[in-house]
C-alpha cells in the first residue's frame, strides 16, 4: 500500500502575523515558516503505518514556491520515503491544489492520501474534500484515528456533535485532526539522511492546471481592536461587574 | 438569482445553526430555497417551511440519508445547483464536509467561513484564525459560501408557509459506510457554541487543579476551555484546547485563568463578547484583551470567585 500525504509550508503557528499596510497581504518575508501543524500529524500517521508494515511507501508532496520544498524535506526527515514538490507561485486556491494533487494522484496511484483538515493560513478547509470529490474517492475528515484493515480504514472523525466512526473502501482521502498523533521530532541523524531522499520537481503548468485565482483579496484588515479594559481590586469587585456592567452573569 | 440554503438537522428537526446561516442567505439574496436531506425527516422540512425568509422548501428523503454522509449528499446538491446563483451552508463540521464536495465539482473556488456579507459576490472572512479579516470577491458564477454561525443572529422560526416540494433521491456512494456516532452526553455545554467558558493554563500547574476550573463551570453553567501550554503539559485532554490550533470560541463571557495569553491562544477566544483575565503576572498579555483583569493568585481568587457566586445565587433565589 502506497501513501501520498500533502503538506503545505505556512507561517509558523507561534508567529504573530503582520499585515501589510498597503493592506494587500500578511508579511512572509523574514518570518518563521514551518509545515502546517496537521499535516505534521498527517506524516507521522503514514510513517507509523508504514513501521506497522501496513504501507509500503510515504510519499510526501507539496505545492508552493521554492521554499516549500523544506516542508516536503521535513516529511523525509520523519521517515517518509521520497518527495515530490509542485512549483508554483502566489496564492494558489484549494480547487487549484486539489486539481494538482489529481494530477499527482493519476500518476503515483496511492491507496490513500492523507493531508491536514485545514492550513492555519487561509483556514479554508477545502483541499481534501475537493480532491476526494474530483477523484470520486471516499473521504474521511477530522480524523482522530484510525484503523487500516484490509481494502478498508477504520476512521474516528472528530464532529460537532461528538465522534463519529465510518469505514472507508480505499483508495480513500483522509484528512487529519491534531488530536489524532504526537508528531514526532526529526532526529539528527534522520536530518542528515533526508538530505539524500530524491525530491521530484515539477512545475503546475506542465501538470496542465490554472492556478490563476479565481478569488479577489481586495484587502486584509486587522480585525477591531477590543477596547481598553479595566483592572479590578477583588474578586468580590470582578463579580459586581460582571453582573451589574457587563451583566454577563 | 437565488440561494440554495443547505439545512444542517438531525432528521428530527434543524440544527440552531441554520437558522443564523439563513440571516446571512437573506443578506445575499431573499430568493431563499431551504434543502433538506435526510431520511424520515418530513418535521425538519416542515420546520423549514415554517421560517418567514425561506421561500420553498425542496425534501430529498432516503435511507442512505440518514448519516449525512456528504460522498451521498454531494451529487443531488450538484444536480440542483444549476437553478442557483449561490449555494451556502454553515461552517460547523457538516458543512465543511459537504461543500468542498461540491463546489469542487462545480468548479468553483469556494469561500469559507464568511463573517460578513458585504454584497452577492463580495465577503469578509477570517484567515490566520482570526487574526486578519479577508475582504474576497468571488469572480465564479455559482458561488458555495459556508457561514460562521455566531457572525449572524439567528432568523425567526414560525410564521412562514413555504410549499415543500419532494425531489427524487440519488444513488448511494457504497465505498463509504456509516458505523457508529457517539455524542458527548454532558450536561456541561459544547465548548464551541457555549455561552460562557473558563479556560485555565500553565498557571493551573497540574490537572487535579483544574477542578477550581470546574466548580466555578458548574456555577455558570460554562464549557471548560484551556490553552495549548495546559494541554501540552498533561493537565487536561486535547479537546478542551481553545486557540489557533484548537478550537476557537466566541462566548458571551470568557474567563481565562492562570493564562499568559499567547498569540496562538488568543487568536482562539479574543473574539469573546466579555473576557475576563485572572493572572498573577501583572504584564501577561492576556491582559491587552481583558475587558476585566485581576491581578492575583489564582489559587486564592479562584476560590473566593465560587464564593461570590454562591453568595449571588443566594441574593437571586
Amino acid at each position: 500500500m502506497k501513501i501520498l500525504v500533502a503538506v503545505k509550508r505556512v507561517i509558523d503557528y507561534n508567529v504573530q502575523i503582520r499585515i501589510k499596510e498597503d493592506g494587500s497581504g500578511i508579511v512572509t518575508d523574514n518570518v518563521k515558516m514551518s509545515t502546517n501543524p496537521p499535516d505534521d500529524n498527517a506524516i507521522e500517521e503514514a510513517v507509523k503505518i508504514k513501521e506497522a508494515g501496513k504501507a509500503t511507501e510515504v510519499v510526501a508532496v507539496t505545492v508552493g514556491e521554492e521554499k516549500a520544498q523544506e516542508t516536503v524535506r521535513k516529511a523525509l526527515a520523519v521517515g517518509a520515503d521520497r518527495g515530490i514538490h509542485v512549483k508554483a507561485d502566489g496564492i494558489i486556491e484549494p480547487l487549484a491544489v486539489s486539481k494538482i494533487l489529481q494530477k499527482i494522484v493519476d500518476k503515483e496511484k496511492p491507496d490513500l492520501v492523507f493531508m491536514g483538515k485545514q492550513a492555519i493560513d487561509d483556514d479554508c478547509n477545502q483541499t481534501g474534500q475537493m480532491l476526494s470529490s474530483l477523484l470520486d474517492w471516499p473521504q474521511a475528515t477530522f480524523a482522530s484515528k484510525i484503523d487500516v484493515k484490509d481494502g478498508k480504514l477504520e476512521v474516528v472523525r472528530e464532529i460537532d456533535e461528538g465522534l463519529e466512526t465510518i469505514e472507508i473502501a480505499t483508495p480513500a482521502i483522509v484528512t487529519c485532526d491534531l488530536r489524532l498523533n504526537e508528531p514526532r521530532y526529526a532526529s539528527l541523524p534522520n536530518i542528515m539522511k533526508a538530505k539524500k531522499k530524491p525530491i521530484e520537481q515539477l512545475n503546475a503548468s506542465d501538470l496542465g492546471v490554472d492556478v490563476a485565482p479565481k478569488i479577489q483579496q481586495i484587502k486584509v484588515e486587522e480585525p477591531p481592536k477590543r477596547k481598553a479594559g479595566i483592572k479590578v481590586s477583588s474578586v468580590a469587585e470582578l463579580v459586581q461587574k460582571l453582573k451589574n456592567e457587563a451583566k454577563v452573569i | 438569482m437565488s440561494v440554495l440554503l443547505i439545512a444542517e438537522h438531525n432528521n428530527k428537526e434543524l440544527k440552531a445553526f441554520t437558522l443564523n446561516a439563513v440571516t446571512a442567505a437573506s443578506q445575499i439574496d431573499t430568493d431563499i430555497h431551504a434543502l433538506v436531506i435526510g431520511n424520515n425527516c418530513t418535521d425538519v422540512a416542515k420546520a423549514a417551511s415554517q421560517l418567514p425568509l425561506v421561500k420553498k422548501v425542496i425534501s430529498i428523503e432516503a435511507a442512505h440519508y440518514e448519516n449525512f454522509i456528504a460522498e451521498n449528499f454531494a451529487p443531488v446538491v450538484i444536480k440542483l445547483a444549476e437553478n442557483y446563483s449561490h449555494i451556502v451552508c454553515s461552517a460547523n463540521t457538516f458543512g465543511k464536509n459537504l461543500m468542498p464536495r461540491i463546489a469542487a465539482k462545480l468548479d468553483t473556488s469556494q469561500i469559507s467561513d464568511i463573517i460578513k456579507v458585504e454584497s452577492p459576490d463580495t465577503f469578509i472572512r477570517p484567515i490566520y484564525a482570526g487574526n486578519a479579516f479577508a475582504t474576497v470577491k468571488t469572480t465564479d458564477s455559482k458561488k458555495c459560501v459556508t457561514i460562521r454561525p455566531t457572525s449572524f443572529d439567528p432568523c425567526e422560526s414560525s410564521g412562514g408557509s413555504a410549499p415543500i416540494e419532494s425531489v427524487e433521491a440519488g444513488e448511494e456512494f457504497v465505498s463509504t459506510k456509516f458505523i457508529k456516532r457517539e455524542e458527548i452526553k454532558s450536561d456541561r455545554p459544547e465548548l464551541g457554541t457555549a455561552r460562557v467558558v473558563v479556560s485555565g493554563g500553565r498557571g493551573m500547574q497540574n490537572g487535579d487543579n483544574f477542578k477550581l476550573i470546574t466548580a466555578i463551570a458548574d456555577k455558570l453553567n460554562a464549557a471548560i476551555g484551556a490553552s495549548r501550554a495546559a494541554v501540552d503539559a498533561g493537565y487536561i485532554s486535547n479537546d478542551h484546547q481553545v486557540g489557533q490550533t484548537g478550537k476557537v470560541v466566541v462566548p458571551d463571557l470568557y474567563i481565562a485563568v492562570g493564562i499568559s495569553g499567547a498569540i496562538q491562544h488568543l487568536a482562539g477566544m479574543k473574539e469573546s463578547k466579555v473576557i475576563v483575565a485572572i493572572n498573577k503576572d501583572g504584564e501577561a498579555p492576556i491582559f491587552s484583551v481583558a475587558d476585566y483583569g485581576l491581578e492575583a493568585d489564582l489559587f486564592e481568587a479562584l476560590p473566593q470567585f465560587i464564593e461570590e457566586l454562591n453568595k449571588l445565587n443566594t441574593i437571586q433565589k
